[in-house]
C-alpha cells in the first residue's frame, strides 16, 4: 500500500514526548515491542511523524529503515496528521455492494479532498477504511468514532453541517 | 433475584445503532419508577439480527423488541415493566401471530439455526466471568486438567472431526497432534482473530459476546500441546472486542483460571493480546507470527510449518476464533455428539455473516449441509424490494461466488470448493440483479493489490496486471483476447504465489468468469453493463414521448448536459454527461432511462 507522507512541519509538545518516553520504557524489553510502541505512539500523536520514528529507532537500537518498513506496511499507521474530525468510510464488501463508493464520492466532492488527505484548515480528514464490521447498517461511515449507518449520498450535507 | 431481566445487545452492530443510549435511558426510567431492585438491565453480545438493531429482549416473557428508539423507552418501562403489558407495536413483527406472541426460536430467522459456537452470544453479559461459569464455563478446562491426559484431549478433538474454521478446513486434531509431537522447551498457542475478510464479522461477534470461550479453549490447547503461553492476535479495528478480551483475561487471572497452577493441577498458562494494524496478509499463519514478533507481516515459505517452527522460532499452534469456540463444547458433550451434526466430511456448524442485498443482515449459525437457499430465503428473509437473487459471494477476496444454479447445494467445505468457491471464514454477501459481477471481481482485485505484501513477484505484479485488464474491460476498452489473457494469468498467479493470499487472489475473477462469462463478453463485445454499474459504459437517455419539458432535469444537472425548451422534449449531451443519475432521480414522468 502506498503511503502519503506529511509535509507539515512536526511540532513537539513536551506532554506528548513524556508519554512516548513512558511507552518506550514500558515495552522496551517485551518481545515484539516495535508494533506495540508504534501503536501507542500513534495514539499519542494521532500519526507517526518522522521525528517520532527516528526516536523509536534510536531507543530500541534498531535501524530507522526497520521502523519505517513496519510503519508503511500496515494500513492502520498514518504518516500524515488527521483532521480535527476524521471521517472513515467503510469499504468492506457489504458496504461496497450497497453503494459506499457513492458516499465517498460525495464526501470528496463536498470537502475537496481525496482519501488519506486532510482539508487545509485541518478540520476534516478522509479515510477509506477496511471493514469495520457494522455490515448490518451498510453503507457506514464514522466521524471520530461516531457511527452513521444506512447512508444515502443526500444525508452527507446534513451530517457535515453538525461538525462545521 | 430480579423479577425481570432486560437483555440489550451490545455488539458492534447495535452499539453503532445506539444501544448504549438505550441502556442509559432504561436505567434512568427504571430509577424514576423505583424499580431498580426488581428489574435488571444486562448488556450482552450479538443476537444476530443486526439489521433490526438496537435490539432488546425482556425475560421471563421473552418479548423481543427491535429497532428500539430512545423515545420508546419510557413507554416500555411504564407499560411493560411497571404495568405488565407488552408494548406490541414495538415487538419484532415476526414474533406476532395475531394476538399471540411467539418465542424468538419459532421465527424464521432463528428456527433453522443451531447455536453451538454462539450459544452464549446474546444471552450472557460478556464482561462477567460468573455468567460464563453459570453456563458451564471453564467446566471443560476443569475436566481436561482433572481427568484427561494431553493424549486423551487430542484424541477427542481428532474424533470430533472438527476442521479449521478460518477458511482452509485443516483437521484441527491433526494440527494439535503435530504441535504436541514437536519437542521444545518453549511452545506457544496462538489465536487468529485478525478477521480481515471484508464483510465478515463472525469472530468479532464471538469475542464480543463470549470471550471466555476462546480463553478457556486456548488453555485446553496449551495443556494438550505442552505450551504455557498464548497470544491472541486481534484486529485493532475491533475496539469492543479488544476491551472485552482484556476484561475477560483479567477476570480469568483473578479467578486462578489463567496463571500458575490452574485448578491445582500444576499446569501454568497465560495469555497476552497483540493488536493487528490492518494488514489482510496477517491472516496467513506465518505472516501473523511475524507480525506478533513486531515485524512486517510478510509470509515465508513452508515448510517448516508453525507446528515445528513458528512464533519466535518455537513450535506454535494457531487456530482461528471460531475453531477455538467449538472446543469446550466438544470436551463437555463428547466427540460423537459433535460429529453427529453436519455432513459426511464437514462436521458441526458454521457461523456466517450475512450481508449485502438481503433483508435480515446479521449473524447466523447453521449446521454444515444447510443450503444457500435456506440461508438466503428462509433465514435471511429474501432480497429487498422484490429484486432477483443473482449470486452469493463466500470466502471474501479469496473466495468465489455461488450462482443461482447452485443455490440448492448443501454448503460444506468440499462442495464449495467443487463449485469454485470456498468456505473462507464465513462472510456471505448476497447480490441481486443490480450488482455487476465484473465490477465485484474488480473490487476484490483492488483489495488484494492493496493488500499484497509485495514479497513475491507473481502476487505483487500479477494481481496488478489483472486489475489493469479488469479496469480496461469495465471502462469499455477491453477485447475478447483480454478475457483469455486474464484467465491464463489467473492460473499463473495461483500456482506460483508464495502464500495463501496470492494463491487465492485470482479466485473472484475465475469464479465470476465461470458463472458469468456472458457478462464479461457483454462488457467487451457490446460495451454494455447490464446492471448499470460500470459508469463508463452507461448512457442516460430521455424518451421523447414521455418527456413533458418540465425542465426539472436540466435545472438539476450539475454539468449542464441537458438542454431543451420549456414544454418540449429535452436532450442529454452524452459527451458532457458525468452519469451521476440525478436527472433520473428527479424526473417525475419516468422519461429518463439508463442503459
Amino acid at each position: 500500500m502506498k503511503k502519503k507522507i506529511s509535509k507539515i512541519p512536526f511540532k513537539n509538545i513536551p506532554d506528548k514526548e513524556e508519554k512516548l518516553t513512558e511507552t518506550i520504557s514500558k515495552h522496551k524489553n517485551t518481545p515484539g515491542a516495535l508494533m506495540l510502541i508504534l501503536q501507542e505512539a500513534q495514539d499519542i500523536y494521532g500519526y507517526l511523524p518522522e521525528e517520532v520514528q527516528k526516536r523509536i529507532a534510536r531507543e530500541l537500537n534498531i535501524d530507522l529503515e526497520e521502523v519505517y518498513g513496519v510503519s508503511t506496511f500496515y494500513s492502520q499507521f498514518s504518516l500524515v496528521p488527521k483532521g480535527e474530525y476524521n471521517i472513515s468510510v467503510c469499504m468492506g464488501t457489504a458496504c461496497y455492494v450497497k453503494g459506499a463508493s457513492k458516499i465517498l464520492d460525495k464526501l470528496t466532492d463536498k470537502l475537496g479532498i481525496g482519501p488519506e488527505e486532510c482539508t487545509e484548515d485541518g478540520k476534516f480528514s478522509l479515510t477509506a477504511c477496511r471493514c469495520i464490521g457494522a455490515c448490518g447498517l451498510a453503507p457506514v461511515m464514522t466521524i471520530n468514532g461516531e457511527v452513521y449507518g444506512r447512508l444515502k449520498p443526500s444525508d452527507i450535507d446534513v451530517i457535515l453541517e453538525k461538525y462545521k | 433475584m430480579y423479577r425481570s431481566n432486560i437483555l440489550v445487545c451490545g455488539g458492534t452492530g447495535c452499539t453503532s445503532s445506539g444501544s448504549e443510549k438505550i441502556i442509559s435511558k432504561l436505567w434512568k426510567e427504571i430509577k424514576i419508577r423505583g424499580l431498580e431492585q426488581e428489574v435488571n438491565v444486562i448488556k450482552t453480545g450479538c443476537f444476530g439480527l443486526c439489521s433490526l438493531g438496537p435490539i432488546m429482549i425482556v425475560y421471563p416473557e421473552g418479548s423481543f423488541y427491535s429497532m428500539v428508539q430512545v423515545d420508546d423507552i419510557a413507554e416500555i418501562v411504564e407499560e411493560h415493566l411497571l404495568k405488565g403489558r407488552v408494548v406490541k407495536r414495538l415487538l419484532y413483527k415476526e414474533t406476532l401471530d395475531g394476538e399471540k406472541i411467539k418465542s424468538l426460536n419459532e421465527t424464521a430467522f432463528y428456527s433453522k439455526q443451531k447455536r453451538i459456537v454462539l450459544k452464549n452470544c446474546g444471552l450472557i453479559n460478556p464482561e462477567s466471568i460468573d455468567e460464563y461459569i453459570a453456563m458451564d464455563g471453564y467446566c471443560a478446562l476443569g475436566r481436561v486438567l482433572g481427568k484427561m491426559s494431553p493424549r486423551d484431549v487430542i484424541e477427542e478433538i481428532k474424533m470430533s472431526d472438527l476442521r479449521g474454521r478460518g477458511g482452509g478446513g485443516f483437521p484441527t486434531g491433526v494440527k494439535w497432534e503435530l504441535t504436541a509431537k514437536s519437542e521444545a522447551e518453549q511452545k506457544y498457542v496462538c489465536c487468529n482473530a485478525d478477521e480481515g475478510d471484508p464483510g465478515a464479522f463472525m469472530d468479532r461477534a464471538i469475542l464480543e459476546g463470549d470471550p471466555h470461550s476462546v480463553i478457556e479453549s486456548m488453555a485446553i490447547a496449551g495443556y494438550a500441546i505442552g505450551a504455557n503461553k498464548g497470544f491472541i492476535y486481534v484486529r485493532a479495528e475491533y475496539p469492543i472486542a479488544v476491551k472485552r478480551l482484556n476484561i475477560a483475561i483479567e477476570q480469568a487471572r483473578n479467578y486462578g483460571l489463567l496463571g500458575q497452577d490452574i485448578f491445582s493441577s500444576g499446569f501454568n498458562f497465560d495469555i497476552d493480546l497483540r493488536l493487528g494494524a490492518g494488514a489482510f496478509v496477517c491472516g496467513e499463519e506465518t505472516a501473523l507470527m511475524s507480525s506478533i514478533s513486531g515485524k512486517r507481516g510478510e509470509p515465508r515459505p513452508r515448510p517448516p510449518y508453525p507446528a515445528v517452527k513458528g512464533l519466535f522460532d518455537c513450535p506454535t499452534l494457531l487456530n482461528n476464533v471460531e475453531t477455538y469456540a467449538n472446543i469446550p463444547q466438544i470436551i463437555l458433550k463428547g466427540a460423537s455428539w459433535f460429529n453427529s451434526i453436519g455432513t459426511e466430511k464437514s462436521k458441526g456448524t458454521k457461523v456466517f455473516a450475512l450481508g449485502g442485498k438481503i433483508n435480515h443482515t446479521g449473524l447466523v449459525e447453521v449446521p454444515m449441509g444447510t443450503t444457500l437457499r435456506e440461508i438466503v430465503e428462509e433465514i435471511g428473509g429474501g432480497i429487498p424490494n422484490g429484486k432477483k437473487f443473482k449470486a452469493a459471494q463466500t470466502g471474501g477476496p479469496s473466495g468465489g461466488c455461488i450462482s443461482i444454479e447452485n443455490i440448492d447445494i448443501p454448503i460444506d467445505y468440499d462442495n464449495l470448493l467443487s463449485i469454485g468457491s470456498m468456505m473462507g471464514s464465513g462472510g456471505l454477501i448476497v447480490m441481486d440483479q443490480d450488482t455487476c459481477m465484473v465490477d465485484i471481481a474488480k473490487f476484490f482485485l483492488e483489495f488484494t493489490v492493496d493488500e499484497s505484501c509485495g514479497k513475491c513477484v507473481p502476487c505483487r505484479i500479477g494481481t496488478k496486471r489483472l486489475l489493469e485488464i479488469l479496469n480496461k474491460i469495465t471502462s469499455g476498452n477491453g477485447t475478447i483476447e483480454d478475457i483469455d489473457k486474464m484467465e491464463k494469468l489467473c492460473y499463473y498467479i495461483k500456482s506460483n504465489s508464495l502464500c495463501g493470499l496470492g494463491q487465492t487472489a485470482p479466485n473472484p475473477v475465475l469464479s465470476t468468469l465461470k458463472c458469468f462469462r456472458n457478462e464479461y463478453e457483454m462488457h467487451v463485445n457490446k460495451k454494455k453493463c447490464e446492471a448499470g454499474v460500470c459508469k463508463s459504459l452507461l448512457r442516460y437517455e430521455i424518451i421523447e414521448g414521455k418527456c413533458k419539458g418540465c425542465t426539472l432535469c436540466a435545472r438539476n444537472c450539475p454539468v449542464s448536459a441537458i438542454s431543451g425548451f420549456v414544454g418540449m422534449p429535452h436532450e442529454i449531451d452524452s459527451d458532457k454527461c458525468i452519469k451521476c443519475g440525478i436527472c433520473m432521480q428527479k424526473c417525475k414522468f419516468d422519461a429518463i432511462i439508463k442503459h
